[in-house]
């Protein structure tokens, strides 16, 4: 049996430096992987919908006439799924988490990648 | 006899981190039964598996539970990879366990924290937070996430840690253990603690037994069970011996708790030091065909996960058997016979996931 046990870590905390940030005034603390949520590179995306497939919880969703590239915020659990099947390497996890919503939207990307011409072979040959 | 009366306990309640329902019977202040009810925050996670590939089913498994994900996540690929034969790599074995016993570290000061808040010591459960915090960091610094890490994958792990970093690790450990001894030597030795926790849900060794309790509840009772002796992940090389007390009682259960921090750690030196190099993945190919029981130590206790595949990329049947879920019944019997003023302690001693117990 112990009397005073929590005095030394209580007197020790009263003279530290709060544990606590003040978010959001002050920025999380933030590694470099840690996962926030996802952007795209919409230059270099060329539709082929593998993160549409992958993702677990269905929030993607890729228009390949359209050329639209859309994901719902709410819906995406930020597990890095389709970051690591794009074959392309064009979608990143940036570390900052998405702003808070009030409404449930998604947020579509116009997809401006063009498939370059492929040069005329018979020229390649000649030359 | 005198007038029975019924008393709702939860779903909401100050000390109820999650939505778990009791209907207690009471004569005057002395509880006389208890009737548990769940079934608030369901999921349906089990059925979900038919819908995704098994592949990125782990990414759910792991979302069945808030506080111990990591190990949900391995558990359900440790079931897929036994079923479909793949041998996963020893670097990665290594750092399952790592992650495991952080997951463990970071649920166990959770759960010390909500435990001294259940009594109302709230510098206490500030501070036990405060460590967690730290514990948490590494966790994010190594995978990426807070509490839902997402490195485990079926045939390995996602993430390597470097060596420096798990030099850094094992330096780290040294700090929180010294802030873990001055918090856990609060819980078992200051007077008013002891007091308030002895003698309180006292669950004898033979009911613990014969009602399933599993995990700290069971060894807080005096039942020696502990999965992480069947030597899953790297747990095999890995020297410990698991903590067991005999009184049974809620002072029982949290010791228990408080001591295998100190194992944790322990093992966690222990893996650093014998981590080997080598590659972080196999190439998984083919679907799974078969079913698999795949069994670990979660914080709480046995977590089990059925998988069942029939040779294409959808499994057939999931089943996810929760420590929580066990541990109902033995919290029953505990609580027949108690105070009213003592059902938070004893409600929390049990440690409580309703999220992960219902899916």
């Amino acid at each position: 049996m112990a009397f005073f046990e929590m005095a030394k870590t209580a007197i020790k905390t009263l003279v530290q430096r709060p544990a606590t940030i003040r978010y959001p005034a002050e920025s999380a603390k933030k590694t470099e992987i840690s996962r926030g949520h996802v952007t795209i590179d919409e230059s270099r995306c060329i539709s082929c919908g593998s993160c549409q497939r992958t993702c677990p919880s269905q929030a993607i969703v890729v228009e390949k006439e359209a050329k639209t590239w859309q994901i719902d915020r709410l819906r995406c659990v930020v597990c890095r799924a389709c970051v690591d099947v794009c074959p392309v390497k064009c979608l990143f996890m940036d570390t900052q988490y998405t702003a808070p919503m009030v409404t449930r939207s998604t947020e579509t990307v116009m997809i401006t990648y063009v498939k370059p011409v492929k040069p005329p072979e018979k020229e390649e040959g000649k030359a | 006899m005198s007038r029975q009366i019924i008393v709702p306990f939860g779903p909401q309640h100050p000390v109820l981190p999650e939505p778990l329902h009791l209907d207690l019977v009471l004569e005057d202040e002395r509880v006389v039964d208890v009737i548990p009810s769940i079934g608030y925050v369901h999921r349906g996670f089990e059925k979900l598996v038919e819908k995704r590939d098994f592949n990125n089913y782990v990414y759910l498994a792991e979302r069945t539970c808030g506080i111990c994900s990591f190990i949900h996540g391995m558990t359900y690929c440790q079931g897929i990879e036994q079923v479909m034969g793949i041998e996963v790599p020893e670097r990665a074995l290594y750092l399952r366990t790592i992650w495991s016993e952080y997951s463990r570290l970071h649920s166990h000061l959770l759960w010390l924290g909500c435990f001294a808040d259940s009594f109302g010591f709230e510098n206490l459960f500030m501070n036990a937070w405060r460590i967690r915090e730290r514990v948490l960091d590494v966790l994010e610094q190594t995978t990426g996430g807070r509490v839902i890490q997402g490195a485990c994958k079926v045939g390995g792990v996602r993430r390597n840690i470097g060596s420096e970093k798990l030099a850094e690790m094992n330096e780290g450990l040294g700090i929180i253990r010294r802030e873990i001894e001055d918090l856990t030597n609060v819980f078992l030795f200051d007077s008013s603690i002891r007091h308030r926790l002895k003698n309180v849900g006292v669950l004898s060794k033979e009911d613990a037994y014969h009602l399933g309790a599993v995990g700290p509840v069971a060894r807080g009772s005096g039942v020696n069970v502990d999965l992480r002796k069947t030597g899953y992940a790297a747990y095999g090389k890995l020297k410990f011996e698991p903590v067991v007390e005999t009184a049974g009682d809620s002072l029982a259960r949290c010791t228990v708790r408080a001591r295998e921090l100190f194992a944790s750690i322990d093992m966690i030196h222990q893996a650093i030091a014998a981590i080997p190099e080598g590659p972080l993945d196999v190439k998984v190919t083919g679907a799974p065909e078969g079913e698999y029981f795949s069994r670990s130590e979660q914080p709480r206790g046995e977590l089990i996960h059925y998988v069942k595949g029939n040779g294409t990329k959808f499994l057939v049947r999931s089943r996810i058997r929760t420590p929580t879920l066990t541990n109902i019944p033995p919290l029953v019997k505990m609580l027949a016979g108690c105070e009213l003023a003592d059902v938070p302690v004893i409600v929390l001693s049990i440690d409580p996931c309703i999220g992960c117990a219902e899916r």
